[in-house]
């Protein structure tokens, strides 16, 4: 009895794993040798705090889209439609606003009721007639980059309010624009749900095991459902900031941001709380893209590097991310 | 007892001078970081042995089978033989069928959505140098294997369509053929370990997978049987080693052995039954739950009433249907009709319940499924523990992960949970111990109705006791339990009242004294009779498909 309680005195006790803490900041320090890299090959045009607040800016919509896709994957689901998602929403805004000259504001709230919308729509066909995410997502990728299409003449779409401009990247703080703390503010909100609720919880429970959510009296669908309209409508929100950053609606450049988002989404889950897709892993790994895509472009490499390292990123992040994850016994004895 | 296991040891090591063993272990040790899960273990079986190994979760026994499997190196020192030649350890995928060993593990390897052919045959038609199948003469081969072993089932049927017997019986002439095979070309016996076939089966399924073993037996290879079911271990096998602490604390003739010298040491104490409970209290208790016209999922209707503070077993053949009623009555399948009345409340419609209400209403459920439906094994403990309590660590706007895993700490000291770290992910636990912290879950809500699916399913010895012992702590403090299991002993230990099933219908009512092992047994059996006189002779060809 004594033996048994040793033991289990010394299994809670602070045992400090210097593997496991390295583990979490090992991306963040990978980030910081990245930066350190470029700026001893660039020290005036890459390290200089012009650069960096460029980079913090441009890509505040790719963070906004790892933070969107990361909901409905903790619950289970796959969504490849965020950057159609954020195509429609600042193609949307394009439209009504410059020429319809809807005002800015109501061409906002239709541009996120239009996430609402999506959200609904993959929710109708992934909840309940349950056929798997993947195809229904891929399926309206094309759907709304059709209908992009067609409402924009496939043509960019100049002229939008200055006032979103302003309120995108007209202020700054730092010297950077106030779009990146918009998706800090998105992400501080998202961290909270995710750790410090048992909404957080739940969705977890509903992504690793549905039948266990389910007789545990969690709303499997409803949770789910809710996931997806998230995910479009943080998306949608995600396109706002895009129109703004570009003063225009471009119906094409959005789907580029899909496959870094989804690279950092899952990069992101094997760090800070390696083997669950978390908010502040999947920003961070964003950054850490973008910092790889700029300092290579800076360097003069060719355009194609470009998708070369996204896509690369993208199965190397998912390889590390399973390996991570491997690493737990997912099974119950 | 130290000296009756030395000389037994020393019978074998005779006899091994003359035959060979199929397989011999000696002074296989593994040790993970400071902890030595396997101590110098040794072990012979000899050829047409069934040879049983038992001993709780955390004996070592499954490590022992990882080691045999080439999944862990053991340690430095140790040595394997099979039939006097000496294997280098880890064994190598390759070594398997060049040896002639096979394993069929709980979750018996089978691809359900392919055919018995297919599976049967998987390895045959994977290894073919010929780029085409001759699908005829695989059919036929496949049909002709079944029969030999006596069993019948047919060769086109896919296997997730076939009943959970049937799928033992397949996986266990698969790896039986695949010995065979090793077997014919060395002249050799060979060996398969069958790892615990036979918790999810019925009794009568139980039997034919015995004589399945039989057969393999009689063609001179060797079984080891892993099985928590002592009753088993004693019918089928010969020889029996015992596990703990990852040595062997015994090897026995299963001839000379009893029931209780085997439990003795497989927890190393002997097994203090709490005083059975006042059978006069079954006679006073007042009823909590009245469920009327029940139905759905092949139940007729019917009506249970639970009295309060009642361990209420339900039990029956396999397909008789005692196991849908936890699942009915808590909404986690539907009910087609039927109400549910608690005292002071007015009757709830259970086709309308839904886990949720159910949780509302305090009720709980245990599933027999932990993986799929109990528990996450990628969570952690802590949050698996508290998943239904979550909101009450919630205050200020913040989760408190501290106070859930102090919550979580205190409640795996009281259920013995090992180790008791809360921030492990509930699969680095043994099945036993997962167990634990799945009934923790559900005790500390002190629900009024709890209802169990074959609670100690896979779980052992010793912490079945403990899991009984809070069973009927809280049964006397006035919570209702419904418990269905196949286990006549185990309901008999607990239950004060057990409803036999047949064809979903209640067909006895066991209470008070009669409660025992003999007459549950004999219910189960005596009540398909009773049915199989009045309906058709085709439904009983069903039952044993």
């Amino acid at each position: 009895m004594t033996e048994t309680d040793k033991a289990a005195s010394t299994a809670t006790g602070p045992k400090t794993n210097y593997l496991r803490i390295f583990e979490r900041f090992a991306l963040i320090l990978v980030w910081l040798l990245l930066i350190a890299g470029f700026s001893i090959a660039m020290p005036v045009s890459f390290f200089n705090w012009g650069n960096f607040s460029i980079l913090f800016a441009s890509y505040a919509p790719a963070a906004l889209l790892a933070l969107a896709i990361i909901v409905p994957l903790t619950a289970g689901d796959y969504d490849l439609s965020v950057g159609a998602t954020l195509t429609v929403s600042s193609c949307l805004i394009g439209v009504l606003n410059a020429w319809y000259d809807v005002p800015i504001v109501a061409c906002i709230i239709i541009a996120i009721g239009a996430g609402v919308f999506i959200g609904l729509f993959h929710s109708l066909f992934i909840v309940y007639f349950r056929i798997p995410s993947l195809v229904v997502t891929l399926g309206s990728t094309s759907l709304m980059t059709g209908i992009v299409q067609w409402m924009t003449n496939s043509s960019t779409i100049g002229g939008i309010d200055n006032a979103l401009i302003m309120a995108v990247v007209g202020g700054r703080f730092l010297n950077v624009p106030y779009v990146f703390y918009y998706a800090l503010i998105a992400m501080i909100i998202m961290w909270y749900i995710f750790d410090f609720t048992p909404l957080g919880r739940r969705l977890l429970f509903v992504g690793r095991g549905r039948e266990v959510a389910r007789l545990n009296g969690i709303s499997v669908d409803k949770m789910r459902v809710g996931a997806l309209i998230t995910s479009a409508v943080v998306a949608s929100i995600g396109g706002v900031m895009y129109a703004g950053i570009l003063g225009s609606a471009d119906p094409y450049s959005g789907l580029n941001y899909l496959l870094p988002a989804f690279a950092a989404a899952f990069l992101g889950s094997t760090t800070i709380l390696p083997g669950r897709f978390n908010p502040l892993g999947a920003v961070v790994a964003v950054y850490f893209l973008g910092t790889g895509i700029t300092g290579l472009t800076m360097l003069g490499i060719p355009l194609w590097v470009t998708n070369v390292f996204n896509g690369g990123a993208l199965i190397l992040a998912v390889t590390i991310s399973q390996l991570t994850r491997g690493r737990e016994v997912t099974d119950i004895g | 007892m130290k000296n009756s296991e030395t000389e037994v040891l020393d019978t074998q090591n005779k006899a091994a001078s003359l035959t060979p063993p199929t397989l011999r272990l000696e002074n296989i040790s593994k040790s993970f970081q400071a902890t030595r899960a396997l101590d110098s273990v040794s072990i012979d079986v000899m050829p047409g042995e069934v040879h049983g190994l038992l001993g709780t979760n955390g004996s070592g026994k499954s490590t022992l089978i990882k080691v045999l499997a080439g999944f862990h190196a053991p340690d430095a020192g140790g040595r394997m033989q099979f039939n006097g030649q000496d294997v280098s350890l880890p064994l190598k995928p390759s070594d398997f069928r060049r040896l002639g060993m096979s394993f069929v593990h709980q979750n018996l390897g089978l691809v359900p959505s392919l055919t018995v052919l297919e599976n049967l045959r998987l390895a045959q038609i994977a290894l073919a140098a010929k780029g085409m199948i001759n699908w005829r003469r695989e059919k036929a081969a496949a049909q002709e294997t079944l029969e030999r072993y006596g069993v019948h089932i047919e060769s086109w049927r896919r296997v997730d369509e076939l009943s959970a017997v049937n799928r033992a019986l397949l996986a266990i002439v698969r790896a039986f053929e695949e010995i065979r095979e090793g077997s014919e070309i060395t002249g050799k016996p060979g060996l398969v370990l069958l790892d615990e076939p036979t918790p999810f089966l019925p009794k009568e399924g139980v039997e034919k997978l015995f004589d399945l073993v039989r057969r393999i037996k009689a063609h001179g290879s060797s079984v080891i049987f892993i099985s928590h079911d002592i009753e088993e271990v004693m019918q089928i096998t010969d020889r029996v080693t015992v596990l703990r602490d990852g040595r062997v604390s015994g090897q026995i003739d299963t001839r000379d052995a009893t029931h209780e010298k085997m439990v003795e040491m497989i927890i190393g104490r002997k097994l203090e039954r709490s005083a059975d409970r006042q059978t006069l209290l079954t006679e006073k208790m007042p009823t909590f739950a009245s469920i009327r016209g029940l139905q759905g999922h092949g139940i007729p209707p019917c009506d249970i009433d639970i009295g309060k503070g009642e361990i209420l077993g339900m039990t029956g053949l396999i397909g008789s249907g005692y196991d849908k009623i936890p699942y009915l009555v808590f909404g986690a399948t539907s009910a087609d009709g039927g109400s549910i009345a608690l005292p002071g409340a007015e009757p709830m419609d259970i086709s309308a319940m839904t886990p949720k209400k159910a949780i509302k209403n305090n009720f709980a459920l245990l599933p027999g499924d932990r993986a799929e439906q109990s528990g996450v094994g990628s969570i952690s403990i802590f949050e698996n523990m508290l998943l239904p309590d979550i909101e009450k660590y919630f205050s200020h706007g913040f989760l408190s992960n501290r106070s859930m895993k102090k919550e979580a700490f205190r409640l795996g000291q009281e259920y013995e949970v090992r180790p008791n770290d809360p921030g492990l992910s509930l699969g680095a636990l043994s099945g036993g111990n997962a167990q634990k912290v799945l009934i923790a879950r559900w005790m500390k809500r002190q629900p009024m109705l709890l209802l169990l699916d074959e609670p100690t399913q896979g779980v052992d010895v010793g912490t079945r006791d403990n899991i009984f012992k809070a069973l009927k702590l809280a049964a006397s403090k006035g919570m209702s339990i419904v418990c269905a299991s196949t286990d006549a002993e185990q309901l008999a230990e607990i239950c004060d009242r057990v409803l036999v099933f047949a064809r979903g219908r209640i067909v006895e009512e066991i209470t008070g004294g009669d409660v025992s092992k003999d007459n549950i047994t004999e219910a189960c059996y005596g009540s398909v009779e009773a049915v199989e006189n009045i309906i058709h002779p085709q439904a009983s060809q069903k039952t044993q498909s």
